[in-house]
């Protein structure tokens, strides 16, 4: 591929308002919004990998803590995201189990491995299936906020079922570290710059 | 490698501005999995060490009973979870695996007690109704002991009590159980001081086991002697006094129970041992009539037929019964034929109630050495007639002056007792033996002895009524004049000290003029305290 890319021309984009202009220097700014000049994102697979990890550590207690707390007058009871997702299934509520067990469980385990594997094979600087990656990178950007959907449905239970000593919600201690998951994933796949899977093909050197 | 396009003139671009110096991120962004990790490691260590102690409960069946769900409860404190169930692989037990709380580690004492908590009603209470809604859950009774282990055998029923109640056991023996049931109420005077516990068949088949529990400080009440009875149900009496109903509360008639009472003399009495044995009686009145503690069992061999001489009946000393014969049965021994009776002896019916020590137990003897002393003085049985119409026969201990020296042969099993021929076999010889007195008696000259007495009598007789008649004629008389002239004196006397007697007047008289006398006398003295020297010039003249 011979296209002409910016970093080949050694034209940098702003990445606030998208003014291109010509760095003298590695380091400069924008000369119209002022906001610093970056020719790829820096650090990109570093950080990237940093809260990777971190989500990937949090992931552990946010499944086996209990998310949410129900207490009434029949006793306590402490559900995890998956005793949730089994109750809801034993129940009956089939569509309800998969779309929490797809948005609360597959989702951020998919975001990790996507992103684990998007981070390593670009800073292998491979080659292959890089339109595939591109696209997996969209996916991961747009499926992102969904796995919210558990948070939000405790944090609505908890206000709605407050009915004193017949029955209160409480949020657990896993609601927690589980927004920390969606949200270190999140910021992951956001530091993660996808112009990087294109640059081994691109011939530029950064 | 840059290559300019003629569309793009890289001079018509604007020059960028030269910023000062990146920050290098690359440390900082690295701080949030280190957060990340530390918040990870933090919870897996609280999980790890908050971890309590697994153990194991046998039941017999899960019943109600939830993986993960159902709890433990010590007074309704959650200390444990049920993790799993399995059974054991010979599918007769239920294996409950659950986990302690780890501050409840020590409860897993060996003497711990674990139970499933499901409704129950008794006739007293009403228990465990929570669980309708909530499900059953494992209750648990903390032991005492220090020693800890992991594998308990659940009960099957709530036990009646828990450890921490503060009381002691004790063991009933009774031939049947009774109307009553686990849970059934011990009362003493009327109120409920605790509760059955179990009960068991004896090993042997023989007897029944109630154990009961007296909750302090009531349990203190229960010294070396008490008399329990059933309590159970309704005591009609029919006496003299008219119909009489007892019963010991409403609950009692629905559900039994056990009451007790201790002996009057008791209150001083040090209390029972924990796990000591009673006899449970099956109502009031045994229970307070019976009150031996020590049975001896004796033969007593006779020669004679026992005909007549039934099971139960009493052995006699001297009025008191102090014993019952519990079996008869013929013995053949060197050709003779006897008829042993065996007999259970309660020597403390012959202890005295006022002297808290008997003479026996002062001179420091057993039991046996009483006996022996009152058979070297002559305590031999007999066999007697209860009733002459029935021909019922009693044992009878008496002391016989006249008896052979015999002893207590203590080296047979039971011991046997000296006995002596009965009162009816040795009546023909006693009756001989009167005849023949009779007849050595002189019954003439005993007539005629007689006859003179009766002579002297009759003399001695006419002259007291002569003396009689002489003191009516001639002592009578003069005793009445006497009598009349004493009144004359009396009613003189009488006049004399009336009120209105000339004496009584001459006095009150007199007595008035020393009165005036004293008066005028106090006037001069007066005057001549003033005037001393009116003694010498007389009583001036009085002033116009």
């Amino acid at each position: 591929m011979n296209a002409p890319t910016a970093a080949r021309l050694g034209l940098v984009a702003c990445q606030v308002c998208e003014l291109v202009s010509r760095p003298p220097a590695a380091a400069c700014a924008c000369p119209r919004c002022g906001a610093r000049l970056h020719s790829r994102k820096p650090d990109s697979i570093a950080r990237t990998w940093a809260l990777l990890l971190a989500a990937a550590i949090l992931y552990v207690p946010a499944n086996l803590e209990p998310v949410m707390i129900t207490r009434s007058i029949f006793g306590t009871q402490r559900d995890t995201i998956l005793s949730g997702v089994a109750y809801l299934w034993h129940s009956g509520s089939w569509p309800l189990a998969v779309l929490v067990f797809v948005a609360s469980v597959l989702v951020p385990l998919l975001k990790l491995l996507a992103l684990s594997y998007l981070a390593a094979s670009t800073q292998r600087r491979s080659r292959v299936r890089q339109r595939q990656k591109t696209r997996l990178y969209r996916l991961l950007e747009f499926i992102g906020r969904w796995s919210m959907l558990d948070v939000f449905v405790v944090m609505v239970l908890v206000a709605l079922v407050k009915m004193g000593a017949l029955a209160n919600i409480q949020a657990g201690p896993g609601a927690m570290w589980f927004g920390g998951v969606v949200v270190l994933t999140m910021f992951a796949s956001m530091s993660f710059d996808p112009r990087l899977i294109w640059d081994p093909s691109g011939g530029a050197d950064g | 490698m840059a290559e300019p396009t003629p569309e793009l003139e890289p001079a018509e671009l604007p020059q960028a501005r030269i910023a000062g110096p990146r920050r290098s991120m690359f440390s900082l962004v690295w701080i949030v999995p280190l957060l990340a990790a530390l918040i990870g490691g933090w919870l897996a260590w609280k999980a790890i060490s908050e971890q309590g102690p697994a153990f194991i409960i046998r039941f017999k069946t899960a019943e109600g009973l939830e993986a993960g769900k159902t709890k433990i409860k010590y007074k309704s404190v959650d200390v444990g979870i049920v993790e799993a169930i399995e059974l054991t692989r010979d599918r007769s037990t239920v294996l409950v695996h659950a986990r302690m709380e780890k501050y409840a580690e020590d409860y897993l004492a060996e003497d711990s007690r674990f139970w499933v908590v499901r409704p129950r009603i008794t006739g007293t209470s009403v228990q465990g109704l929570g669980t309708l809604l909530s499900g059953a859950y494992i209750g648990m009774d903390v032991g005492k002991k220090r020693k800890t282990t992991r594998d308990f055998t659940g009960l099957e029923q709530q036990p009646v009590v828990t450890a921490d109640v503060p009381g002691r056991n004790f063991v009933l023996k009774s031939p049947t159980l009774g109307s009553f049931s686990v849970g059934a109420p011990v009362y003493f005077r009327k109120i409920v001081v605790g509760e059955v516990e179990s009960y068991a068949l004896d090993a042997d088949g023989k007897g029944v086991s109630i154990r009961i529990f007296v909750r302090a400080p009531h349990d203190q009440y229960i010294n070396k002697e008490p008399r329990f009875w059933e309590a159970s149900g309704i005591d009609l009496k029919l006496d003299a006094s008219g119909v009489r109903l007892e019963t010991e509360s409403f609950a009692s008639i629905v559900i039994g129970g056990i009451a007790f009472q201790t002996r009057g003399d008791g209150a001083t009495a040090e209390p029972a041992a924990e796990n000591a044995e009673f006899r449970l009686f099956r109502n009031r009145d045994t229970a307070l009539a019976y009150r031996d503690l020590v049975v001896m069992p004796f033969t007593f061999r006779f020669k004679e037929s026992l005909r007549g001489l039934t099971i139960g009946a009493p052995v006699d000393f001297r009025g008191i019964i102090v014993g019952e014969v519990t079996d008869i049965r013929p013995q053949f021994e060197n050709d003779e034929v006897y008829i042993v009776a065996f007999a259970n002896v309660y020597p403390e019916r012959t202890a005295s109630r006022q002297i808290g020590e008997s003479e026996r137990v002062k001179q420091g003897l057993t039991r046996e050495q009483g006996f022996d002393a009152l058979v070297e003085s002559g305590m031999r049985a007999q066999l007697r007639t209860g009733n002459l119409i029935t021909g019922q026969l009693y044992i009878a201990l008496d002391i016989l002056k006249d008896a052979k020296p015999d002893r207590i042969a203590w080296r047979e099993s039971p011991p046997r007792f000296p006995t002596v021929t009965g009162t009816f076999t040795g009546i023909e010889e006693n009756i001989a033996q009167i005849t023949k007195k009779l007849a050595a008696v002189p019954f003439d000259a005993i007539g005629k002895d007689l006859r003179r007495a009766l002579e002297t009598l009759d003399r001695t007789l006419t002259s007291v009524e002569q003396l009689a008649r002489q003191v009516g004629n001639d002592v009578a008389p003069e005793l009445r004049a006497s009598l009349v002239a004493l009144r004359r004196s009396l009613a003189e006397v009488d006049r004399v000290m009336a009120e209105d007697a000339p004496l009584q007047q001459d006095a009150r008289a007199a007595l008035r003029e020393v009165a005036r006398s004293a008066a005028s006398l106090r006037v001069l003295v007066e005057y001549l305290e003033r005037h001393p020297d009116a003694l010498l010039r007389g009583k001036p003249e009085e002033k116009p």
